[in-house]
């Protein structure tokens, strides 16, 4: 254990702060905040936004930033139910059509995320711009799709959704599979591996032989995945959809997975962090909203200063552990 | 082909003017009623307050940055000076002032941060972004409010009224444009005239060259983000004068209309390069698409769609030829 501590430092601080917050929030809403239903209610919330984290992880390992993830999970979610709808037309959807808008909605980010690699790597637009311009047309093609309105009735997949085994949603489960298999192929695959080594520095992968379009296309693809499973779960939450449902998770996105040790310049960081990450911002949240004063808004100022100080913890960190390099 | 005449034509000015004039005439094919009055006023009057914000953007962005702050500045300063200086004052001056004040503070914000950690531009501003919108929301508790007299009088000023003889439907082209002329030319001149607009320049070509050249590079980033921070707090007023009412949400989003505005004139992301007159062009180019949708018979649901196509397509164009240049440039290494 002290070893797997000492191995990754980031890990160790991000846990130790989860720790203090648990504590702290303990000690001032105990009774509410270690309730099996404040710890449920949690469990059916963060899932949408982490998912969408762990893929703005990844876009931020390549030394790349996806801005289309939100809008990527929306767009998901209009054409799933739209296909639950078109398939059950007397309004009560089975099984066979909830798995048709499932397949839908993991194709479409599938296609949608190719195309925010093939822009970026194969075109070479930068990451930034090839996504603010995916995100436009993605927000665009949902607005056409659903005209302009919200697509609602998929019932059975807002019970299959917020179906609770063993006391614990089903949203939750789907997220800590999402959050293994993701942490899986960054830590222990060869893929993982190139796309943090072409995070580094993409000359470098270029010339040692690194297929840099292909780990792009497939990383990019990865992340479209998770906006797909994301978008799932929200049609699933508000059993309905709409192209510009949760437009604030975008920030909130970048936000964790900054706070969660990956740097922004690429390269550096693991998905464990940003898991722990969402945990954190979920329990603050929940915390903060057991005081009826506090305005939902205040939420706002505290993640971006959160992002900030966070910014500055890792900057002077950094520079003390170079220093201490350097001595040695 | 003289030198001159090559350079135009190579030039993405002149690329994105053609392409604005091709698609004006055939909104005009379509509809006939482009070249109305009317219609320019109109155009001009959605285009005014955008193109004010591709200032600051602009110089942020040649310094290499992205700046995607500016709306919520412009919202909170809007917000905070239209509704607590009501009674306050009746001359128009000290709004905008106190709007610029505010704006500046949040610029210097940004600025110091970014210019003293180097930590990625957009990530910065997001989370000042982040602040200024919870800020409004939460401690202001923001929503629609009605302008006071003093700033509707500034809004309703107007330079001339164009009617459309077919349709009777006039437009005012209001004074406020006046102000996005000078603010142009102030643009302009920072950039191309004095010693401040070099060293915006030199940071974006290479932050490392510029600061052996002596530019002083964080007093220089400091500046940009201010300057562009103190606009926004100036244009969030006169954009509440011209709507002629307090929408605190309204300018949500606009960071990116900006941005892409200015990478379709042919400001380079990366930083180094850019120019006034890019970021016009590409502002106009996305306000005469917007605007003119309904003309060509497309529904505006398809508005998003086709903005975005659009900046895939200029990006993608801008891309493909850096690579053409690269591969060039490295033929040439090779052989000699």
């Amino acid at each position: 254990m002290n070893k797997v501590l000492n191995k990754d430092k980031n890990l160790t601080r991000i846990l130790a702060v989860f720790l203090v917050c648990f504590v702290l929030f303990s000690i001032t809403q105990g009774k509410s905040f270690l309730s099996v239903s404040s710890f449920q209610s949690m469990g059916k919330l963060f899932p949408e936004f982490g998912l969408l984290s762990i893929g703005m992880a990844l876009a931020l390992l390549t030394g790349g930033i996806d801005l289309s993830v939100v809008y990527v999970a929306n767009l998901c979610s209009i054409m799933a139910a739209l296909t639950i709808k078109a398939m059950t037309p007397e309004g009560d959807a089975g099984i066979g059509a909830i798995l048709a808008g499932i397949l839908v909605a993991l194709i479409v980010g599938m296609i949608c995320g190719s195309l925010n690699g093939l822009l970026i790597s194969a075109v070479g637009i930068p990451a930034m711009l090839a996504t603010l311009g995916t995100q436009s047309l993605y927000n665009g093609l949902g607005v056409v799709a659903s005209k302009g309105s919200s697509v609602t009735g998929s019932k059975p997949l807002s019970s299959f959704v917020s179906m609770k085994v063993a006391g614990i949603p089903m949203a939750a489960i789907i997220f800590v599979l999402c959050a293994v298999v993701m942490i899986f192929i960054i830590s222990k695959t060869t893929l993982g591996y190139k796309i943090k080594m072409m995070g580094t520095n993409m000359k470098a992968s270029a010339f040692s032989g690194f297929n840099n379009v292909k780990l792009t296309v497939l990383n990019y693809m990865m992340i479209g995945l998770l906006s797909a499973v994301a978008g799932i779960i929200m049609l699933g939450r508000y059993s309905s959809a709409k192209a510009d449902n949760g437009s604030s998770y975008t920030m909130q996105a970048i936000m964790i997975a900054v706070m969660g040790g990956i740097d922004p310049a690429g390269g550096k960081g693991n998905i464990q962090g940003v898991c722990v990450a969402v945990l954190i911002i979920q329990m603050v949240s929940t915390w903060l909203s057991m005081y009826q004063s506090i305005s939902d808004f205040y939420k706002q100022i505290i993640w971006g200063a959160l992002l900030l100080v966070v910014l500055l913890l890792n900057f002077y960190i950094n520079k003390r552990e170079v220093a201490k390099a350097a001595k040695k | 082909m003289n030198n001159k005449t090559k350079k135009i034509l190579h030039s993405s000015e002149f690329y994105v003017g053609v392409i604005i004039v091709l698609f004006c005439l055939l909104i005009q094919m379509r509809s006939g009623q482009f070249f109305t009055g009317n219609n320019l006023v109109d155009i001009i009057r959605s285009f005014s307050i955008p193109v004010m914000f591709c200032v600051g953007e602009l110089m942020v962005l040649i310094s290499g940055g992205v700046d995607c702050s500016f709306p919520a500045i412009a919202s909170l300063s809007m917000f905070v000076v239209c509704k607590y200086m009501e009674n306050v004052t009746t001359s128009p001056l000290p709004f905008f002032l106190v709007a610029a004040l505010i704006g500046l503070v949040f610029g210097i914000l940004n600025g110091v941060i970014i210019g003293k950690y180097r930590f990625p531009a957009l990530i910065v501003t997001l989370g000042t972004s982040s602040i200024c919108w919870g800020v409004m929301q939460g401690v202001f508790q923001s929503r629609e409010y009605p302008l006071c007299p003093t700033l509707l009088a500034v809004g309703k000023a107007k330079l001339l009224t164009a009617t459309n003889a077919e349709t009777g439907l006039s437009s005012d082209l209001p004074m406020i444009t006046v102000f996005m002329v000078l603010l142009l030319l102030l643009g302009w001149f920072i950039l191309n005239k004095t010693m401040l607009g070099r060293g915006i320049y030199a940071i974006g070509g290479d932050i490392i060259a510029a600061k052996r050249a002596g530019f002083n590079v964080f007093g220089t980033t400091v500046f940009i983000y201010a300057f562009s921070g103190m606009m926004a707090g100036i244009i969030g007023v006169f954009r509440a004068c011209m709507l002629q009412a307090v929408h605190p949400n309204n300018l949500e989003g606009l960071e990116m209309t900006a941005i892409a505005a200015c990478v379709l004139g042919g400001v380079s992301i990366t930083g180094g390069k850019g120019t006034v007159l890019q970021a016009c062009l590409g502002m106009l180019l996305l306000t005469i698409v917007s605007n003119s949708l309904i003309l060509l018979g497309i529904s505006t649901h398809w508005q998003n769609v086709v903005t975005g196509l659009i900046i895939i397509a200029g990006t993608a164009a801008t891309a493909i030829q850096n690579q053409r240049n690269a591969k060039k440039l490295a033929v040439k290494l090779t052989e000699s």
